[in-house]
């Protein structure tokens, strides 16, 4: 626990999170105070310098000229639970129901680089996603499902580059040509210190992994996204809105950062950085965080980092509704929320969405339930007719104000982390986790006073509510399934050529190397994941984080 | 008023989503407990072991991977066994009341789902372990 008292850490650090003192109802969700009317005189615009046209710098009004018109947001739902084989099943069935991409969701096991008959792993396998210890569970992942044809968004970061190897030796050996296959990796490991926790590695050898994978898309893969600077766990995490910006854009900064040190040019990456926030229940709030975002990010990639290709300026974003904002109680009101806040999504000019199932504040959802979730995309594209203009709200006094207050909030952000000496420096000292921390406690502590009204939880609360809906179970034998296909396979394999190829991982990871080549070799020689991220550890160490409550 | 109650807050497993667990660790802490708090990616042992070793009233776990159903009868096993019997095991997590039923008949404390307020947590902890105490003999 911190020894620090809240006051000393905030005189220390002088959290820049605003707190209001009263119990004024007309604040937002991160107490961002609300005001009653906001008009000509409130807000400093030029059109040129601020907004631009669609698809112009700094793009405030969208990446593309014609958005929705040109192309539809691609619907892509995150699922994954079980066996390759019970989720390879789940997507023949979002595929079939009209999804168009895939996202893969992996447990806890496979997101900590640990194979499935690990100890560790205990009651962990299969759980919250799918289970994937070799090359062998990736080929069943995607059976009869054509990796050529389809893009692919891959929920992965600490363990991201093996992964990612085995998709690329998957693919290979269903024929297609690795050199134009389409997806994303999250691979933010930044975020996974930050907010989400998943690191394995110190953050400087992380860092290089990522940079590895950058470096390895730019030449061999250019239409994989190699990472998606992800700020959606960082607002699951407790963050504020303006947060949830600032930190995302800071890391996005700090890989910019890295590769550049690495040798590469900033025109050859940063055309395939994209990014992935969280859309809230604060309407105007998360529309404006969107706008900021592609105007900050442009606006610091070519006047910062010179960047001369209009493509590197572009900030390209996913969407995930709040899985935070989700209700136990009376779940069948999270549809309704769900789609307020992919709405939000959509008028801030989303690339692709997912919407969150009604029951994702329990367990996994049902196939009965991510089909509403997909639903109510599809009535959002095709029946409300929000997809037809672009950024509608352009020009709103109230919208354009929050835009510029966001960026304005971000900046002051990024000056302190600046300070702080980078986001590394910054997140081993617990900065970003102790602004978090302190963002959740007020939120809750304005649920407990109901300054904020969740309906059916602290307010409108049905007296004889039961838990009624159906819920997803992951059966027990999925870990044997899993151990007992595993131990088969190791039986199988060359041992020697598995040796060799673990050998060189080894040898690579000391010498600096790229690391893709040996990981791609040792996939195909069937190493497992824990057994390539063992390896690693030899070479890399372990973190282990400050803890901060 | 005796000594303060004392909660051991923890996160098992694999698990990293602390946002919980540390709201829940500063409710207690505002009400007065004295709360220690594991950090994230403890095993069961690591979990029973402090709890006995720093003499806490009760321990508190966090799970939000679905991995509950092995975790707090572990948890409850150990505690146990290691002389720790006493020790009042709670939580909460993304439960929901099947599970919450079935863990409660082995035995565990009465768990937390989302959306539970913090009062509640801690009047059930506050009740829980006076009702103990006060069934000590002096």
């Amino acid at each position: 626990m911190s020894d620090r008292s809240d006051d000393t850490t905030r005189a220390l650090l002088g959290s820049l999170h605003q707190r209001p003192s009263n119990d004024d109802p007309h604040v937002t969700v991160s107490g961002r105070e609300i005001r009653p009317l906001v008009g000509p005189d409130d807000v400093d615009i030029d059109h040129a310098r601020d907004l631009g046209e669609p698809g112009e710098y700094p793009y405030t009004r969208g990446v593309h000229a014609s958005m929705y018109r040109g192309k539809m947001w691609t619907m892509r739902q995150f699922a994954g639970f079980g066996t390759a084989q019970q989720t390879n099943e789940r997507y023949r069935f979002l595929l079939s129901r009209g999804q168009t991409g895939l996202s893969v969701a992996f447990d806890l096991p496979t997101l900590m680089g640990r194979d499935s008959d690990d100890p560790w792993c205990m009651g962990e396998v299969g759980k919250c996603g799918v289970a994937i210890s070799s090359l062998e569970d990736m080929e069943t992942l995607f059976d009869g499902i054509p990796l050529a044809d389809i893009s692919t968004s891959m929920t992965i970061n600490s363990p991201a580059a093996i992964i990612w190897a085995m998709y690329i030796a998957a693919a290979e050996k269903q024929g297609a040509d690795i050199t134009k296959l389409r997806g994303t990796l999250q691979n933010d490991i930044l975020k996974e210190f930050i907010a989400q926790k998943e690191f394995i590695f110190p953050p400087l050898p992380s860092m290089k992994l990522v940079v590895d994978t950058i470096e390895y898309g730019t030449n061999e893969m250019p239409q994989f996204n190699t990472i998606s600077i992800s700020g959606y766990h960082i607002r699951e995490a407790g963050s504020t809105s303006v947060q949830e910006l600032a930190f995302t854009l800071a890391d996005g900064f700090a890989y910019v950062d890295a590769a550049i040190e690495a040798g590469l040019d900033v025109d050859d990456f940063a055309p395939r950085l994209s990014f992935f926030f969280n859309s809230h229940l604060d309407f105007f709030e998360e529309i404006a965080k969107f706008r900021a975002a592609r105007r900050i990010w442009a606006r610091h990639m070519k006047d910062r980092y010179k960047a001369k290709n209009p493509r590197s300026w572009l900030l390209r974003f996913h969407t995930q509704t709040a899985g935070c904002s989700l209700t136990a109680q009376q779940p069948m009101l999270n549809v309704v929320r769900t789609a307020y806040e992919a709405l939000a999504g959509v008028l801030g000019g989303t690339q692709s969405l997912h919407t969150n199932s009604l029951d994702e504040a329990l367990a996994l959802p049902s196939e009965e339930s991510v089909e509403i979730a997909l639903r109510t995309q599809q009535i959002l594209a095709h029946e409300t007719g929000v997809a037809s203009t672009v950024d509608p709200l352009a020009g709103s006094y109230f919208v354009e104000k929050l835009t510029n207050d966001m960026e304005a909030g971000a900046e002051a952000y990024f000056a302190r982390i600046n300070e702080l000496g980078g986001v590394v420096p910054a997140l081993e000292e617990g900065f970003f986790q102790r602004e978090i921390a302190d963002a959740a406690h007020w939120y809750q502590e304005a649920l407990e006073r109901k300054q904020r009204v969740v309906v059916g939880v602290n307010e409108y609360v049905n007296p004889d509510e039961k838990q009624q809906i159906p819920l997803l179970r992951i059966d027990k034998e999925v870990a044997q399934t899993q151990n007992a296909k595993l131990a088969a396979l190791k039986t199988r394999r060359d041992p020697a050529a598995c040796a060799a190829a673990l050998k060189r991982v080894e040898q690579t990871a000391q010498d600096g190397g790229n690391l893709m080549p040996p990981f791609i070799e040792a996939v195909k020689a069937y190493a497992s994941l824990g057994e390539i991220i063992e390896t690693l550890k030899g070479v890399y160490g372990e973190y282990t984080e400050p803890i901060i409550i | 008023m005796g000594r303060a109650i004392r909660v051991l807050v923890a996160k098992a497993g694999l698990d990293g989503h602390d946002r919980g667990a540390k709201v829940v660790a500063r409710a207690l802490r505002d009400a007065g407990m004295e709360v220690i708090y594991t950090g994230i990616r403890q095993t069961p042992e690591m979990i029973a072991e402090a709890a006995v070793q720093e003499d806490v009233d009760a321990v508190g776990l966090s799970l939000l991977s679905g991995a509950h159903m092995h975790i707090f009868p572990e948890v409850q096993r150990l505690l146990n066994d290691k002389g720790g019997d006493d020790i009042l095991l709670t939580g909460g997590g993304t439960i929901s009341d099947e599970d919450m039923a079935e863990l409660r008949a082995s035995g565990v404390g009465q768990l937390f789902g989302p959306g539970a307020s913090t009062r509640d947590i801690v009047e059930y902890i506050q009740t829980e372990i006076g009702g103990r105490r006060a069934g000590e003999p002096s």
